[in-house]
């Protein structure tokens, strides 16, 4: 049902939105605010979004539903005086030094301070004897209290997203703070890295633990050489950095980009998004034939994989033993690459990846993921990094010419693009296994109710037929839909094969290593119908069709499972659970 | 892992209080309420096992409750914990030299509220609703009308006299 309401004196027009700062928006107007994310629940913390309503007087427009009839101001000067002192009182005890802050140019408060003219603050600063210290044990995240505004978005992000309250406040009245149980450092309670904190974080008191100095000295050292990958997601994503719009596929671009910044070979993660399946789907045929250990768990989401381990380590059994996309890959460029070209050796060949996420770095650390000291994958940075990388290098990506990947580990299937969004995993796991079953040929191959990523897309469904048998696979995204799938299956009730858990809401194109992207929900479905768009575009759909993979089975792996695919591509776990409080619970 | 325990409180307890009240979000202030009674103050294990044990709450979201009400203490109280009333009516009749006498005589300051032996915690309240007897002092349930720094003293004396006899 449409209604009216008015709006600085313009009659709009509203239908389901929950709340006025909603409705402001849809109409083309807007107002500031810091802890209003439209994913989250409302929380008017900040109160920067008021308004004036005729009768009503001061109003927060994010906590307010809209009625029939109200006459809205947005821009009065009472309103204007209220975004000013919440302005002037938060920077009242804000680290200031913002030429250093990681978020100089992102952050919220430093934008709305500029557009509002803040040029005096009147009260004392904070002396440096009342700053806390900052905490950067966590191998993906920074957290800088001193800069926190206490808007909540984080804490609410921990708990509605991932369902797990990480971070809460602490304290009351000016000594509130937010901090992980009893202040304990970041790195140290049971955080799945998933960034999603920082993702919403409006100031620089959440940041993603920067790689890129690592990275320039591996590209300054004349005696290393290096090989990068990219994860499906980036590529729709990366070129929001660059004026370009969400879902523009930037691979190309990227392809050049990354060749001009000095790195010596360009591989593509889609690569191993098919090898992934492979392996995984013929895990899955292996698990359903003998009826064991079902449903099978995707392992792709490193956040995931440390939820289960730190909190359901019973579960271990149902994921999949096979290592993520960025975990193939990099055992293999370093086994294979010093073979096919010259100069590289293994102890030369650094790999480097590029992911929408800060999980990956946690992942790229893990002890299992270790070969005689080193780690398979030397470095991982995020989409925001290596923007930051092109930019100080001085290369466009809006302008620059589109180039190839390197061979052997270049070509991908639309199977292995849409990896990055919800759902995707899954629908191409199923694309290959039924082909595997049947030996016929799957004709459609585009399953629709796998598909979307936004908040009523958190769980899906769907049920193929392989030949008689029922195959019913579900996806999850965000850990507290997944939880529910385990509270299921932990009662006897899951009736579902196959669980694809991606711990970023609507999966890795809203990954928290993303561009910005939270306060606006069609910038993850723009990005997901991008990597749609490439799938469909694609020659081959399928991941078994891949001819690199195919050669690589034929000239080194052998077959799917085999000995030497176990032991390059597959991986265990560990139970981070026992002497727990879990444990005793 | 820093969940891991130190074990130095007894779960079975906190366990035994959490089913009598009921493993729910929203019986947490009795919980907790509970628990102090229990231990004389929330020690964090427990904090951290409850966030643990209860659906829907962390560690961090419990901690932050008992961090936001003063009525929950994270140190260990005394065993006679004193608390002085210092509302409007009780500050005017005089609360804060009789605070201040305690405060003393215990070695006490900002962060420290309970004395080297473990006996006495003190602590101010902003109202206890006996205005007419003010000022309050509340020695373990037991209320101490119209205090002065010398009733005081001689109460105090008068418990730990019993104290070294018992």
């Amino acid at each position: 049902m449409t209604n009216t309401l008015f709006i600085n004196g313009k009659e709009c027009e509203y239908t389901n939105e929950q709340n006025l700062l909603e409705v402001i928006r849809n109409n083309g107007f807007n107002v500031p605010t810091f802890c209003y994310r439209p994913d989250l629940t409302q929380y008017g913390a900040c109160r920067m979004c008021v308004v004036e309503i005729e009768g009503r007087g001061i109003q927060s427009s994010c906590t307010m539903p809209p009625e029939p009839g109200l006459k809205i101001h947005t821009n009065t000067e009472k309103t204007r005086r209220i975004r000013k002192i919440v302005l002037e009182l938060l920077l009242a005890n804000h680290d200031r030094e913002c030429t250093t802050c990681d978020k100089s140019g992102k952050c919220e408060l430093q934008q709305y301070a500029q557009e509002y003219g803040i040029k005096d603050i009147r009260f004392a600063r904070k002396k440096p004897q009342e700053y806390l210290p900052i905490d950067d044990s966590n191998p993906s995240i920074v957290r800088d209290p001193n800069k926190c505004i206490l808007c909540g978005a984080c804490v609410r992000a921990c708990s509605e997203f991932q369902g797990h309250s990480v971070l809460g406040f602490a304290n009351r009245g000016s000594k509130t703070v937010v901090q992980p149980m009893a202040g304990k450092a970041l790195g140290s309670v049971d955080c799945v890295f998933c960034g999603q904190c920082q993702a919403v974080c409006p100031t620089g008191a959440l940041t993603i633990k920067s790689d890129i100095e690592r990275v320039w000295d591996l590209i300054n050292d004349s005696n290393a050489k290096t090989a990068v990958q990219m994860a499906p997601s980036v590529r729709v994503a990366l070129g929001e950095e660059f004026g370009l719009n969400p879902g523009e596929n930037v691979i190309g671009k990227l392809n050049a980009a990354l060749r001009q910044l000095g790195f010596n070979l360009v591989f593509d993660t889609n690569f191993s998004a098919d090898l992934t399946i492979m392996e995984e789907a013929t895990e899955f045929i292996g698990r359903l034939t003998k009826g064991e250990n079902l449903p099978l768990f995707t392992s792709c989401c490193p956040a995931w994989v440390r939820y289960l381990e730190t909190q359901h380590p019973d579960m271990l059994k149902h994921l999949s033993t096979c290592k993520s996309p960025q975990g193939m890959l990099s055992p293999v460029i370093k086994e294979l690459v010093p073979k096919y070209f010259d100069g590289f050796t293994e102890e030369n060949l650094h790999v480097i990846s590029i992911m929408p996420c800060t999980a990956k770095k946690a992942e790229a650390v893990r002890g299992q993921l270790f070969d005689n000291g080193r780690a398979q994958t030397d470095i991982v940075l995020t989409t925001q990094e290596i923007a930051r990388m092109l930019k100080s290098a001085g290369i466009d990506l809006a302008t620059i010419k589109p180039e190839n990947n390197d061979s052997p580990f270049g070509q991908y299937t639309g199977a292995g693009t849409i990896f990055g969004a919800s759902g995707g995993v899954a629908e191409a796991a199923v694309r290959t296994a039924y082909e595997f079953v049947t030996h016929e040929t799957l004709e459609n191959i585009d399953f629709k109710p796998l598909r979307g990523v936004d908040k009523s897309h958190r769980t899906k469904e769907a049920e193929i037929d392989i030949k008689g048998t029922k195959v019913k696979v579900r996806v999850v995204s965000t850990l507290r839909e997944a939880e529910k799938s385990i509270q299921e299956l932990k009662n006897g009730k899951a009736d579902f094969h196959l669980l694809e858990v991606m711990a970023c809401p609507g999966g890795c194109i809203n990954g928290g290593g993303q561009p910005r992207s939270c306060d606006n929900l069609k910038i993850k479905e723009l990005r997901a119908d991008g990597l749609y768009k490439e799938d469909k575009e694609l020659p081959l759909r399928k991941s078994h069709q891949n001819p690199d993979i195919i050669k690589l089975y034929e000239e080194f792996l052998e077959k799917p499972n085999s000995h030497k695919a176990h032991e390059l591509l597959h991986t265990t776990y560990q139970d981070m659970f026992k002497n727990s409080y879990r444990d005793l619970v | 892992m820093s969940t891991q325990t130190s074990g130095v409180i007894n779960f079975k307890k906190v366990d035994d209080i959490i089913n009598s009240c009921g493993a729910k979000k929203s019986n947490l202030i009795a919980i907790l309420q509970k628990v102090q009674d229990e231990f004389r103050y929330l020690p964090q294990d427990a904090i951290t096992y409850i966030g643990t044990k209860i659906d829907e709450l962390s560690p961090a979201t419990v901690y932050g409750v008992a961090t936001f009400y003063a009525q929950f203490s994270l140190e260990p109280k005394g065993k006679y914990e004193v608390k002085c009333c210092d509302g409007t009516a009780c500050h005017v009749r005089g609360s804060m030299p009789v605070y201040t006498y305690l405060t003393q005589r215990f070695n006490l300051q900002e962060g420290k509220y309970t004395s080297d032996d473990g006996l006495f915690s003190v602590e101010t309240v902003s109202c206890l609703g006996a205005c007419g007897l003010a000022p309050v002092v509340v020695i373990n349930g037991k209320v101490y009308p119209q205090m002065t720094t010398d009733a005081i003293k001689i109460i105090i004396d008068t418990i730990i006299a019993e104290e070294n006899e018992g």
